[in-house]
């Protein structure tokens, strides 16, 4: 486990540099620095190299601004995670949507999202 | 109740985002692929130490405004004040310039004093045996493992902290940056080059602004 941030990450340059406020990150909601560090620690696993996320977000950001609707910086950010998880196979869509909407009707409990998940039926993998 | 925990009791319903986030995290570590606890702990490190933004302010101040880097020279923890960065702790901020001629690298022997109000929390690398101990009596050589080589006409002057006296550096500007702006600058300048373990670089990408 690294202990310092990587400066690839750290000073991406411009629209997509990370949100801060004086110098430090600002997570608006917990999910945003949830979906920071994922998207960081599959960096550090070797999942993706971080140019691969950046060039994923910066498409993200062009199609926001093209769709005159521009998502928040996080939203873009879980756009560009979901779909990279999803092309390195870690994750299928179907199955992150039907988690996604599982949770959305709260047949899951917030307070198991985390570590001790009781066993559930994926659909079809 | 329930204190810091993430997440705890939100009433209302969730965003959309936040839901799919969470489908995402679950699937992910269901899969063992990573934990919460990883996660948590990167989140952690990226808010304390998220890098040298203070210090950088401070360098690429310099960098535009010669009268600044006049005062930064001769009395850092006053001109580092001047931004709004101190926190003090009693120590003095010494600032010490780069030159083609002299570059200076930043070390503490005894423990890891290090002037976290410009540079955040030191890497942990700075705190380990091996760089106290080996980048004063060897510095070319641990330079160059930082990938830093240096011709050998240039001196290189490594400054040991203390309670008393905190040290950074300031980099040169590097060649190509004149049209840029503070802030573009500000972004150019690392932990690192502050350290002294590295030059201040433009990336190839610059540009489009």
């Amino acid at each position: 486990m690294p202990e310092e941030p990587d400066p690839h990450i750290a000073n991406m340059d411009e629209q997509l540099a990370l949100p801060r406020k004086n110098g430090e990150l600002v997570f608006a909601a917990p999910w945003e620095a949830r979906a920071f560090g994922i998207a960081v620690v599959l960096n550090e696993a070797g999942v993706y190299p971080w140019r691969d996320f950046s060039q994923g977000l910066a498409a993200e950001t062009a199609a926001a601004e093209q769709h005159g609707m521009p998502a928040g910086y996080y939203e873009r950010w879980l756009e560009t995670l979901a779909k990279l998880a999803i092309a390195r196979g870690l994750v299928t869509p179907e199955e992150l949507d039907a988690r996604t909407t599982e949770y959305a009707s709260g047949l899951h409990d917030a307070h198991e999202a985390h570590d001790h998940h009781r066993p559930h039926e994926t659909p079809g993998v | 109740m329930s204190g810091n925990h993430h997440d705890s009791h939100h009433p209302g319903p969730e965003s959309y985002a936040a839901l799919r986030t969470k489908a995402l995290e679950a699937l992910l570590v269901e899969k063992g692929l990573i934990t919460t606890d990883v996660i948590d702990t990167v989140v952690r490190t990226y808010e304390q130490d998220i890098g040298p933004l203070n210090g950088a302010r401070v360098v690429a101040r310099a960098w535009v405004d010669p009268a600044y880097k006049q005062r930064l020279l001769a009395d850092g923890t006053a001109a580092i004040a001047e931004l709004g960065f101190g926190g003090r702790q009693g120590a003095e901020m010494v600032v010490l310039e780069n030159t083609p001629t002299a570059y200076n690298v930043v070390v503490c022997t005894l423990c890891s004093c290090y002037p976290w109000p410009v540079l955040g929390l030191p890497p942990s690398w700075y705190k380990s045996y091996a760089y106290r101990s080996r980048v004063v009596r060897e510095p070319r050589t641990v330079l160059r493992e930082f990938g830093l080589e240096l011709p050998e006409a240039v001196e290189i002057r490594v400054w040991d902290s203390n309670s008393d006296v905190r040290y950074m550096v300031l980099p040169e500007r590097p060649a190509g940056t004149e049209q840029m702006s503070e802030a573009e600058l500000t972004a150019l300048v690392t932990r690192d080059a502050m350290i002294g373990v590295a030059k201040v670089q433009v990336p190839a990408t610059v540009g489009r602004s």
